[in-house]
């Protein structure tokens, strides 16, 4: 289809070209082609369009769901035939789930806490260390980089054992440090932020240098300013990997009151011990807010924070 | 911290010959810093990643060669050679584990790519309202694995699941028992793993295809070439690398996968759902075998860390090839 429009335009505009003052018939032929070529492409773009669309809903019909169930008293959720808009809307379960019994709040207000101690953590180390393993010269710098590129394959998963071990005799096992102190000091974040600043030219420095300015004031003063967008990228995923994360806490908590927040969302059961549906529902619901916002304001920069650390 | 002074450092190498070029033709260079100013400048980084991954990465290779659980003390630690790794040999759970995750991954990977390559591929052209279709697409990648997780246990309830019910509708009969059946929980849990990871694949093709070459399209569509051709001898070697990453990092990552499996079958129904991974978290944190679990873990490790490699080899000789 696609060569068959572009072959149809070349002729068009070859023979106009060619037939340049051949009376107005000529000009007026053109013009119809090419309204009608606009009404096919747009014709086109809503043939994909339409489908599409379809698509992403079937997608995203499991939020669907979610919401619909989260305003259900629990026996409702399986009902035959589902009932996408409840007749009467259960708003209790979030009042349940923030102020009840098992407050959603309270993991809430850890994940918090863990991410933004995470987030601070992580940018000041990575930012500092990324930056001296681009533009500062010291011995030992290529050795230790290569060991952090060894390090970089290591799955977290297989360091848990020992974690656990040293985290349990230091009186940090089941307390949010357990989560917080790994998460400061990656090396990822690293690769990020060093990659980001090879980019960046040397003369910079080497101008302050002459000028008298010390190697602290280089980095705050003229290469961590121009570095923002990429520091924020590093934030929002960070702030994504520790709000998201259930492994860590699933192996490192064991009290509620320390539980973050996807731990959280496992507590609501009913008499028999099953899942509460509709509880369980509405404290998924509040848990996905946060990331959502995140993630519609910074929509760009949060695209680019994934493919950037993809592709590096 | 200390400010440190560094104006009266000279310097050689090729820092100074850069910096001497530029600014003195004959001088000296201005001053470079001193040694440990890099060192002070990575040493937050640095301890850090020594105190919670090389201590106990070394602790993980220590382990594997004992035998101990957490409750008898460090007194209790018991040396007992390669016993764990001959006994990891011979233990049925761990190959069919090893067998698990090999249908899992090698199944939910090469799906999550082709649904990823397809969606990217369609929301590459001109349609409507193509940054908000992006966007929904995403939208399962970055939801909470809990979330997701019981949202798909209920959608999936063999009896009263949106799922079946739909099924039902259309006439299937012997509806799939999902996460109830040994048989149906793997194919299960796949689906959610594609259903929530295609959405990442789907993002980085997209943006590897916005470096397609365009010139070489107009070229070959002057060539006549068809829109299949034009995908199988520009775009699709265009995206190699891109494709070679996602494999190794959605391989890597899929295979690591035990928080899901924890939450919805916990490694059943029998361990029809047990993948080395879930297995190792288990032999830990279930059953505290700390030294089996780390020579489990090693062995795990070793075997993702050959397969990673022949990834790369198998896209660098055909890279060398073409």
């Amino acid at each position: 289809m696609t060569d068959a429009t572009t072959t149809a335009t070349t002729t068009t505009a070859s023979t106009t070209t060619t037939t340049a003052g051949g009376g107005p018939g000529r000009g007026t032929g053109m013009a119809q082609r090419q309204a009608l070529r606009k009404r096919r492409d747009r014709v086109r773009r809503w043939a994909w369009g339409i489908p599409m669309w379809i698509l992403a809903l079937v997608f995203l019909l499991p939020f669907a769901w979610m919401i619909s169930t989260s305003l259900k008293p629990d026996l409702e959720a399986f009902r035959i035939p589902m009932q996408w808009i409840p007749h009467q809307p259960r708003w209790e379960n979030y009042t349940e789930v923030l102020f009840g019994e098992s407050s959603i709040l309270i993991p809430f207000g850890n994940s918090v806490f863990v991410a933004a101690l995470r987030v601070l953590g992580e940018l000041t180390t990575a930012t500092l260390a990324g930056y001296a393993f681009a533009k500062l010269r010291f011995p030992g710098r290529g050795k230790v980089f290569i060991a952090y590129l060894a390090t970089s394959l290591i799955p977290a998963q297989l360091l848990l054992v020992p974690r656990f071990v040293y985290f349990e005799k230091l009186g940090l096992y089941d307390t949010l440090w357990a989560l917080i102190l790994p998460g400061m000091f990656t090396v990822l974040g690293t690769f990020l932020m060093r990659q980001y600043f090879v980019s960046q030219p040397d003369e910079f420095a080497e101008a302050a240098r002459l000028d008298g300015a010390n190697e602290l004031q280089i980095f705050f003063r003229i290469y961590l300013p121009n570095a923002l967008s990429m520091i924020s990228a590093l934030a929002i995923l960070t702030f994504v990997w520790s709000w998201n994360d259930y492994e860590t806490p699933l192996v490192f908590l064991s009290t509620p009151e320390n539980y973050t927040l996807p731990m959280g969302l496992t507590s609501f059961t009913d008499e028999n011990g099953a899942m509460a549906a509709g509880l369980s529902m509405a404290a998924s619901v509040i848990s996905i807010v946060p990331i959502l916002l995140v993630f519609l304001i910074f929509q760009r920069r949060f695209v680019r924070a994934m493919t950037e650390s993809a592709l590096k | 911290m200390a400010i440190v002074d560094t104006r009266i450092e000279t310097a050689d190498g090729p820092a100074a010959a850069a910096g001497g070029r530029l600014r003195r033709p004959t001088g000296r260079a201005p001053s470079e810093p001193k040694a440990y100013v890099g060192w002070l400048f990575i040493a937050p980084n640095l301890l850090g990643v020594l105190a919670f991954t090389f201590v106990p990465l070394i602790s993980v290779v220590l382990l594997s060669f004992t035998r101990w659980n957490l409750v008898s003390g460090f007194g209790g630690i018991e040396f007992v050679g390669l016993d764990n790794f001959l006994a990891v040999f011979q233990d049925p759970t761990f190959w069919r584990s090893l067998v698990t995750t090999i249908v899992y991954a090698g199944v939910a990977v090469p799906l999550t790519l082709v649904v990823g390559l397809a969606l990217a591929l369609a929301l590459n052209r001109d349609i409507p309202a193509r940054g908000l279709l992006r966007a929904a697409f995403f939208v399962p990648y970055i939801v909470n694995i809990v979330a997701i997780g019981m949202t798909w246990q209920m959608l999936l309830d063999p009896e009263a699941g949106l799922v079946n019910q739909v099924l039902g509708v259309f006439g299937a009969e012997n509806l799939p028992q999902w996460f109830a059946s040994s048989n149906w929980a793997l194919p299960a849990l796949i689906l959610v793993t594609i259903w929530s990871q295609a959405g990442y694949a789907n993002l980085i093709y997209l943006s590897a295809l916005q470096d397609a070459p365009t010139q070489l399209y107009e070229a070959a569509r002057i060539d006549g070439a068809g829109r299949w051709a034009s995908f199988r001898t520009i775009t699709w070697p265009s995206l190699l690398p891109t494709t070679v990453f996602l494999l190794v990092t959605l391989f890597v990552g899929i295979s690591q996968t035990f928080g899901m499996i924890a939450l919805i079958t916990n490694g059943g129904p029998g361990d029809s759902t047990t993948t080395l991974s879930f297995y190792m978290y288990q032999t830990s944190f279930q059953f505290y075998r700390f030294g089996y679990a780390s020579a489990v873990g090693l062995v795990t490790f070793i075997g993702i860390f050959a397969i990673m490699l022949l990834m790369w080899r198998a896209q660098r000789g055909r890279a060398l090839h073409d």
